[in-house]
């Protein structure tokens, strides 16, 4: 293992350019470790972020030699078998400085399809009995451990053909809650992920599902939605 | 009907399509491999067309599926390809598919109508 | 910062752009097809002229490539029904060697008819 890395580096915003560094490798180095190495050794004024550094957050998901990650848990043996690595920011999304974007439109998307939970319950009424091996609850279990790291949209070609796609986080987000029996907001939920900014848009590239750190696959929700939404759709309901 | 509503429909139709146009395709590949030979005279095509009604039919029901089929999938790729709003893809789409119901019931006729 | 070659790198992606560029190339083909077989208003001998003059190995090469990407467009086609309205088993990776396999079986069988 050769002792130094050489890192190509995203430095500015929309217009900027790759700077070169040197960094010394270390036994199971990251790339984070690596980022962390440069803006703390050699270029103070590198812009990226982090908080947890074990897998948790996912605040650190930038484009490595091409393809979005998790940086804090790429190790870089893994990824610079020649001794290089390429570092940029997320793609599909506005960069604020260096590796570092906008996670609003991401998030907006999110509200835009309706991913939050509308409930009717109140506190006079006994719990919803949920039994977890039916396939609604097994379909929203298999999609809620999303943490909102942005890979997924990063990877996927319909965001950046269409600028208003939901994208496959937002959708999966609305498949968890159309599978939540005690969700209450079911047909606006599906008028706000139908359509070509929707779910109808996705073309099974499953570039979301191969690299999902998560192991989520959104194209199966949003199949779902598809089905759910032409359904609707052609009764008149949508 | 809202756009999302029309697009939910399209992509049912272009599924729909699709599933006709998969047993139709399953039975030209089977025909038009068995019939070539060499390639293909206007007596292998003909002698097989002239006047049979269940070829008219199965064919005719062929070019309505593809009718509907492609036209859907190139506004798709004018979209995303080409940049196209709404609008002009969609206007784009209908005049293929104008195009195809003409050509391919023209098609179906010339080689079956003596 | 655009999308790069390794993000593609997989068997789902290239399913994908093989289907739309079959599909691309079938819908170009079509209108040509219909036109062709439409020289049969004419009477059977302006069908036969028209034959005759698609009878050069490069318009053969055309043909075969198309009956090809017709058989891969199908393959994938059904694939996409499946994943789209079946219970979900993943992008069905079995199904992308399927249309592999089936665009090879036909180009094969088609390649020695057209020999023969």
């Amino acid at each position: 293992m050769e002792s130094t890395l050489h890192v190509r580096v995203w430095r500015g915003a929309k217009q900027g350019r790759y700077v070169d560094y040197d960094v010394p490798r270390s036994a199971s180095q990251t790339v984070l470790d690596v980022v962390t190495y440069i803006q703390r050794r050699l270029e103070p004024s590198l812009a990226y972020r982090f908080a947890c550094r074990v897998g948790m957050c996912g605040s650190c998901a930038m484009t490595v030699n091409g393809v979005p990650r998790w940086t804090c848990r790429t190790h870089v043996e893994k990824v610079a078998q020649d001794g290089t690595l390429t570092i940029g920011p997320l793609a599909h999304l506005p960069v604020i400085r260096d590796l570092v974007t906008d996670m609003r439109e991401f998030f907006d998307k999110w509200t835009r399809a309706r991913g939050t939970f509308a409930g009717r319950a109140t506190r006079h009424d006994d719990f919803v009995r949920v039994a977890p091996a039916t396939p609604a609850r097994v379909a929203a279990d298999a999609g809620i451990e999303c943490i909102g790291c942005g890979v997924c949209y990063a990877a996927c070609d319909v965001v950046a053909w269409r600028p208003a796609f939901l994208g496959p986080a937002a959708l999966n987000r609305a498949w968890t809650l159309v599978n939540d029996v005690r969700d209450d907001g079911q047909k606006e939920r599906l008028r706000a992920v139908a359509g070509d900014a929707g779910c109808h848009a996705c073309h099974t590239q499953g570039s979301c599902a191969e690299r999902c750190p998560k192991r989520i696959a959104p194209t199966a929700g949003i199949a779902g939605l598809k089905r759910l939404a032409a359904r609707a759709a052609m009764r008149g309901d949508l | 009907m809202t756009g999302a509503a029309v697009q939910a429909k399209l992509w049912y139709w272009q599924r729909i399509s699709a599933m006709a146009l998969a047993v139709c395709v399953v039975v030209h590949l089977a025909l038009i491999v068995l019939a070539a030979r060499g390639g293909l005279t206007a007596a292998d095509i003909l002698g097989r067309t002239r006047g049979n009604v269940g070829f008219a039919v199965f064919y005719a029901a062929f070019v309505i599926a593809c009718t509907v089929h492609v036209p859907i999938g190139l506004r798709t790729i004018a979209q995303e390809w080409l940049g196209w709003r709404e609008r002009a893809s969609s206007v784009a789409a209908l005049l293929v598919a104008a195009s195809i119901l003409v050509l391919g019931l023209r098609a179906v006729y010339a080689v079956v109508a003596a | 910062m655009s999308a790069s070659l390794a993000l593609h790198a997989h068997p789902s992606w290239w399913a994908f752009i093989v289907h739309r560029l079959s599909g691309l190339a079938l819908a170009l083909f079509l209108p040509l097809h219909f036109l062709a077989l439409a020289t049969a208003l004419a009477g059977a001998d302006a069908l036969d002229g028209f034959l005759r003059y698609t009878d050069r190995p490069l318009v053969k090469l055309a043909e075969w490539g198309l009956v090809v990407l017709l058989a891969l467009h199908l393959t994938g086609g059904i694939r996409l029904l499946l994943i789209e309205f079946g219970p979900w088993s993943g992008l069905r990776k079995d199904w992308i060697a399927a249309t592999f396999g089936v665009g090879t079986v036909v180009g094969l069988v088609y390649a020695l008819r057209l020999a023969a």
